[in-house]
């Protein structure tokens, strides 16, 4: 507690700050967090354009791409097999970490730990500073192997070896380099950002604050803060090994030289299975804080939902093995990982349910963060079913590698993850920036999305279960897929309109950023911290008091209480008068 | 429509997978409509409204050891139905005398035939009704063996020899991909599969295997005795 007295004095002096310690070089975290927003929001648009090259060359295969051929002037924008393998290989690695990452536990970790738990500022300001800078750093690294020769890595976001560890493989060299260096120094980025929130949330949280009374988006970033801690670092090891057989000739992953080819799948999924959950956890967290407020109703079963995070913390790390059911991994090792991922599947039925709860005898106000977060939990639970076709090894043999893969990532990760993320995007915004967003073009915005999304991604189900597989450059190349190409047309056209739909938004954005209506402290009668500071919040947040906490953080529609909320810091009555 | 737009099935594995499969939708399927049609309920039902007060509740520990249980059994029950048909795929193999030997490399699969050293590229040809193991094995990179119509499919994985198996009750010419990402040409990495009966099989490995045989002559021969494929020719067979 003596932190708190040390910084509310610390408050007092509070000085003027040049414009590149505020801006630039700032160590205040919701400064960090706007950064990292950005700087998401602006690899977003790399990674949608991406995917929208690769969705072209899937519908009309071979035919120029509009606007491409000022860049592939050779072809004339016609994707060429390399490019469009380098086209998906980006588009993953750029939107899983350089777009999800950064915005939801760059962006809402930074944000929320500290105004929700009703501390002044992380606990090391410092390396906070640090982590986003290194982060950037390794955003600029990887957007520099578009320009070196033989293009940028090709051997899809997972870069399985050999095909990435042999530059003749791909015919890629200095691509496939940089794609290691960059994630080496993305995952240390991300590591001074995990033991900044562990350590705030174990050490700094306001008188009161209980781990049991903090909202539930907290807990989903303190999980995927150790998450991170534990898994990105054999993401790092793992990248230099490949590194170093490329460069050093190590031969870790490549059999010539008495390496393993499935040692990289496993230091892979190892990391790349909890990383899955790094990405959906901070989704979770923040459409559980924010169905309660629009339902104005308690969360059903806050324990619940805090094991069951806890329980996918766990589960996480022994579940990973379903990704190489047909790999060459001694098959009863599947059926092992076959049971560990069947039970991971409960503790996402059990959070479901709770959402469904939460909305029972609720008084629904349909705001937009509202329909984003309603939105993530059906578009989660397509998602989370889709799971068990492959939980279910038989079924995998025939599933693994074809476009239902692809369809359930996307489901969970862009209906999961981004539906969350435009979901907080639109709650937290006037608290974020001191203005609120347009609710027209936040509704327009909303019902654009889902139902481009669904047309987008959901006839990818057909496909694949029709056979197509993931990662080819021409379906039309094969007979069997060519009775269903008509499915690949239609789906492009859908994403076409889901990255014109996103344009609403970019608008909505910038206009609200600067000419929006001024931000109330509390626009949606919500009961967390945050709501308690200006906004935007000044730096160290709060005046010379930080709130004290005298209960759980969705305490609505309390009979007892006069309005339909009971803010956590607000006193009770009784200890209120003898205050006054 | 009744396939839910599976391919047709022609092995013998391929109908436990199938049956898994539909097993799967019905579950997924019956939970989605399930779950959507409580959520609509609940948002036309609880919208807000002047003058009513949500309801004050935490939660209900009856209601979650309900969903706890329900889901979990539903699972352990799926576990144990995966199990038999996983241990049949993969754990274990009927005995068989028909070796296929796989060499995958980019871009092509490279097979022998039984009793034969002759190296034929993107084709494979065996008999109906016949248990066939194959050896897979890659030169350069990981390569995935796969038939959509046999309901298989088996990583190649440099440096290691894998064996799958597979039987095939229905004659024809199947469509073999390439199903894991091996480079620039990984798109278009694909050969057939020339299911014979019993007879057809004896007489195209009596006119194909032996040594001297030809490539244009190969060609000529199959086309003549693989039925199932009278229009087109699709794989090369080199020595």
């Amino acid at each position: 507690m003596t932190a708190h007295v040390a910084t509310a004095h610390t408050a007092h002096e509070h000085h003027e700050m040049s414009f590149v310690r505020t801006y630039v070089f700032s160590t205040d975290h919701k400064m960090i967090a706007r950064q990292f927003l950005f700087m998401g929001l602006l690899m977003m648009v790399l990674g949608g354009l991406l995917a929208l090259i690769v969705r072209w060359q899937l519908a009309w295969p071979e035919t120029a791409v509009p606007g491409l051929g000022m860049i592939l002037k050779e072809t004339g924008g016609i994707l060429e097999p390399s490019t469009y393998n380098m086209a998906f290989t980006m588009h993953a690695t750029i939107m899983i970490f350089f777009v999800i990452m950064p915005i939801l536990a760059g962006a809402f970790g930074n944000f929320c730990i500290p105004l929700m738990i009703g501390a002044r500022d992380m606990a090391f300001p410092t390396l906070n500073m640090l982590s986003f800078w290194v982060t950037a750093t390794a955003g600029v690294i990887m957007l520099s192997g578009f320009f070196v020769e033989g293009g940028h890595a090709a051997a899809g976001w997972t870069s399985y070896a050999p095909l990435s560890a042999v530059a003749q493989y791909t015919g890629v060299n200095w691509g496939q380099n940089i794609w290691c260096i960059a994630l080496f120094v993305m995952g240390i980025g991300s590591m001074m950002g995990s033991i900044n929130y562990i350590t705030t949330i174990i050490n700094m949280r306001a008188p009161g604050m209980h781990l049991f009374r903090m909202p539930l988006v907290v807990w989903s970033l303190f999980i995927t803060a150790i998450l991170l801690l534990l898994a990105l670092p054999v993401l790092t090891s793992a990248v230099a090994m490949l590194l170093f057989d490329r460069t050093l000739g190590t031969s870790w992953f490549a059999p010539s030289g008495g390496g393993e080819p499935l040692l990289w799948q496993h230091l892979f999924w190892y990391f790349g299975h909890p990383e899955v959950y790094i990405l959906i956890l901070p989704a979770m967290g923040i459409a559980s804080e924010i169905l309660p407020v629009f339902a104005r109703k308690p969360i059903f079963g806050y324990h619940a939902m805090a094991f069951s995070m806890i329980a996918i913390a766990f589960l996480s790390w022994i579940v990973y093995g379903h990704h190489m059911f047909v790999s060459g991994m001694s098959p009863s090792l599947g059926m092992a990982f076959t049971v560990t991922t069947m039970i991971i599947a409960v503790p996402s039925a059990i959070k479901t349910f709770n959402w469904l709860g939460t909305l029972w005898g609720g008084r629904l106000q349909f705001k937009v963060p509202m329909l984003f977060a309603l939105g993530f939990v059906s578009m989660f639970v397509i998602g989370g079913l889709s799971g068990i076709f492959m939980a279910s090894t038989p079924v995998d043999i025939y599933i693994q590698d074809t476009y239902f893969i692809v369809a359930h990532i996307h489901y969970v990760v862009f209906g999961g993850s981004i539906f969350g993320a435009f979901a907080g995007i639109y709650f937290w915004f006037p608290k974020m920036f001191g203005r609120m967003l347009n609710p027209l073009l936040g509704h327009l915005h909303f019902w654009g999305t889902l139902i481009f999304f669904n047309w987008t991604f959901f006839p990818m189900h057909i496909i694949g279960v029709g056979g197509q597989m993931r990662r080819i450059y021409n379906p039309m190349q094969y007979e069997f897929l060519q009775h269903q190409q008509h499915w690949n047309v239609f789906m492009t056209y859908g994403a076409l309109l889901l990255g014109a739909t996103q344009i609403l938004f970019v608008i909505n954005f910038f206009s609200s950023l600067f000419a929006g209506a001024k931000a109330p402290m509390n626009p949606w009668n919500s009961n967390t911290l945050e709501w308690t500071a200006a906004s935007p919040p000044p730096h160290l947040n709060w005046g010379p008091r930080v709130p004290t906490v005298y209960r759980g953080p969705y305490e609505y529609s309390d009979p007892d209480a006069r309005e339909d909320f009971l803010p956590q810091a607000q006193a009770p009555a009784v200890a209120g008068a003898r205050r006054h | 429509m009744l396939d839910w737009w599976l391919p047709e099935n022609v092995s013998t594995f391929g109908r436990d997978i199938d049956w898994l499969f539909h097993l799967i939708y019905a579950i997924t399927g019956i939970t989605f409509i399930l779950v959507a049609a409580t959520m609509i309920w609940f948002l036309i039902a609880y919208r807000d409204r002047p003058g009513r007060r949500a309801r004050y509740t935490h939660g209900n520990t009856s209601l979650e050891i309900v969903w706890t249980i329900v889901p979990s059994l539903i699972l352990v029950v799926l576990t144990a139905l995966s199990a038999p048909a996983w241990s049949k795929i993969k754990m274990t193999r009927p005995p068989s005398d028909f070796v296929v030997d796989v060499t995958a490399k980019q871009f092509n699969w490279q097979v022998k035939h039984p009793n034969s050293e002759k190296v034929f590229l993107d084709e494979m040809h065996v008999p109906v009704n016949k248990v066939i193991h194959v050896t897979l094995k890659s030169q350069d990179v990981i390569h995935s063996f796969f038939v959509p119509q046999f309901r298989i499919k088996q990583d190649a994985v440099p440096g290691r020899s894998i064996v799958a198996w597979f039987e095939v009750t229905k004659p024809g010419k199947y469509e073999w991909p390439c199903a894991e990402l091996c480079g620039f040409g990984h798109s278009g990495m694909r050969g057939w599969i020339y299911v014979h009966s019993a007879e057809d099989y004896q007489k195209w490995a009596a006119e194909n295997l032996r040594a001297e045989a030809k490539p244009a002559e190969q060609v000529a021969a199959l086309a003549e005795t693989a039925k199932p494929a009278e229009t087109e020719t699709g794989g090369k067979a080199k020595k």
